[in-house]
């Protein structure tokens, strides 16, 4: 018997799969010369894939439930497959006269870079634990590449060694720890576990299993103890490459911690939800106090970037003490937050590669003067790193008052004591955020500057376009609210609430 | 003296054991590789011994698919051991410290 297979629900994936091989291809039979054709089809590719989404969003069928429910196109995945394929837009744009001005392959670059989204979109839909594996594998294996795709940079080498190394051992933790929950339940799809694991909470072997699923997540959403690789990955990775680890691949961590946690152990609450305590508090605060005494800009957006992870643990921690209700919100809170970090963090990212071409360093006390020289830039650096920071009225602090408004809601005394932990660390973000916006525009220009020609020249169009499209949706969305919040609506089915 | 299911598992954990201390322990970049495969393959005997006594075939699917996987993973950490030999002669993961912070 031929599976059922629903075409329009699977043409997101199919677009992206027929965009990376015929990219592939291209690079293959090109002149190198030309090669800038595979980036056109890699952005045109993304694009497409984007309208089935659309017409899957408008229709009226509603869930489409595939292949004995393990793939699943529900608003839940509608929502954060946008938001991938939207990441995706950006950093490819990004990329584009990055990869450009280095020597090496660019095929492989773009078709790497395409393989990972298609695995955060399959992930978005996946609902059994071996096609969440596959799908968690698919984002990361590229991305151990791209890491070292720098292959003549010893810094390059490193990153890519570092985060293949703990990356793979996260993946045998999470295996194990699923090999353990088949064991118990004799089931792999989440509404399965669910169904059998109900009585189980209690036990020890359950227990671990979810302990290590979580390590193993932690992994890829970089959150404290398992942050180890965040920090020297991102700064030897290709910048562009490191914005894609801190949102898509930190996106799709969190993706897949949301469909497992709630929607396989909805009745392990008890369990998951002090483990997530402690990774949120111990996230934000560690982080936080080691950002403060960075002095490279990627290195510092490394751990605000994994201070961040813990911001976006804290609603988790809040399911375990509250109702169906509150279920919903917290699941709401975390979706809510992770669309708004992708685009301010992007944005950051797109300001650091642009601003790293003009000072030529990455050092944050080379960047003095930066508004004097390049004020528009300077600006938006401005917006980006407020809007981390969390202050109105840019989009970060909705992205803030969604995640405190999940924690008061549980209202037992743990959680309001981790939102005043989240509050003593916002505190602390703003000191390091505002120290690079002062550097900016208020230190003088360095004498080991680059000379008037490097400073003043303009920004490569692709990745202007890229910065532009990041600000707008920070603004605007700080304005309105409610363009993100209709969407994190939208996907609380999946909790219940 | 039969050998139950229980023998099978206590060896996966034993392998998982093993491979987690090699991986933390060793500083050779090709054998904390062997020592993740290790890890992966004690899986594999948790999920083939495990679905055997379900009397349930998910658990050997599930095999094939790590076992693909883990291929893949071979494929890729190779490369990027064999890219770092080239730029540096070595596999020792202590040399490669250029960032801190």
């Amino acid at each position: 018997m031929a599976p059922d297979i629903d075409y329009l629900a699977l043409a997101p994936e199919i677009t992206l799969a027929v965009t990376a091989v015929v990219v592939l291809l291209l690079d293959l039979f090109l002149p190198r010369r030309q090669k800038y054709w595979t980036a056109i089809v890699a952005v045109l590719g993304v694009s497409f894939a984007a309208l089935p989404l659309i017409a899957l969003a408008v229709s009226d069928v509603g869930d489409r439930a595939m292949l004995g429910g393990s793939f699943v196109v529900d608003d839940f995945a509608l929502v954060l497959k946008g938001l991938f394929v939207i990441a995706g837009y950006l950093v490819l744009l990004m990329s584009v006269g990055y990869v450009e001005s280095d020597r090496y392959y660019q095929g492989e670059y773009y078709f790497l870079l395409l393989m990972s989204i298609l695995g955060s979109m399959v992930l978005a839909s996946s609902r059994d634990l071996i096609t969440l594996f596959i799908a968690v594998e698919l984002v990361s294996q590229p991305m151990y590449l791209l890491a070292g795709w720098r292959k003549g940079d010893l810094r390059s080498n490193e990153a890519s060694l570092k985060y293949f190394l703990l990356g793979v051992l996260a993946s045998a933790l999470l295996l194990y720890g699923m090999s353990f929950v088949y064991g118990l339940t004799g089931e792999l799809t989440f509404a399965g576990i669910a169904a059998e694991g109900a009585g189980k909470a209690g036990e020890p072997a359950f227990i671990m299993a979810i302990l290590f699923i979580i390590a193993g997540f932690g992994f890829k959403v970089s959150a404290v103890p398992f942050h180890f690789w965040a920090p020297d990955t991102y700064e030897g990775a290709p910048t562009p490459v490191a914005a894609y680890l801190s949102v898509s691949s930190k996106a799709a961590g969190f993706v897949a911690l949301l469909v497992v946690l709630y929607s396989a152990f909805p009745d392990a609450s008890g369990v998951w939800g002090p483990a997530v305590w402690i990774l949120a508090a111990l996230s934000m605060t560690l982080a936080n106090l080691t950002a403060l005494r960075q002095t490279n800009i990627v290195r510092l957006l490394a751990y605000s970037s994994v201070a961040q992870a813990g911001f976006m643990l804290v609603p988790f921690a809040a399911a375990a003490t509250t109702d169906a209700v509150g279920l919903g919100e917290a699941f709401a809170a975390t979706v809510t937050y992770i669309v708004i970090y992708a685009f301010m963090n992007l944005g950051a990212f797109a300001v650091v590669i642009a601003g790293a071409r003009k000072t030529g360093t990455g050092d944050i006390e080379g960047w003095g003067g930066l508004g004097s020289y390049a004020p528009a830039l300077g600006a938006l650096a401005a917006v980006f790193f407020f809007s981390l920071a969390g202050i109105p009225p840019l989009a970060g602090w909705i992205a803030k008052l969604v995640m405190f408004g999940a924690a008061m809601g549980a209202g037992s005394p743990w959680m309001i004591a981790l939102a005043v932990i989240a509050a003593i660390n916002a505190v602390i973000a703003l000191v390091y955020y505002a120290r690079v916006v002062k550097t900016i525009w208020m230190d003088p220009v360095p004498a080991t500057a680059p000379e008037e020609e490097v400073r003043t020249a303009s920004v490569a169009g692709s990745l202007g376009l890229a910065i532009g499209l990041s600000a707008a949706v920070v603004v605007v969305a700080g304005f309105f609210p409610s363009l993100v919040t209709f969407f994190s609506d939208a996907t609380k089915v999946l909790a219940g609430g | 003296m039969t050998v139950t299911v229980d023998w099978y598992l206590i060896l996966a954990a034993v392998l998982f054991v093993i491979g987690a201390a090699g991986l933390l322990v060793r500083r050779n970049a090709i054998v904390m590789f062997m020592s993740i495969e290790l890890m992966l393959n004690a899986v594999n005997l948790t999920f083939v011994s495990v679905g055997r006594e379900l009397r349930d075939l998910t658990g050997q699917f599930a095999v094939f698919f790590v076992l693909v996987v883990a291929a893949a993973e071979v494929v890729v950490g190779l490369a990027i051991i064999v890219s770092i030999f080239r730029t540096r002669a070595t596999a020792s993961v202590d040399e490669l410290s250029e960032m801190k912070g």
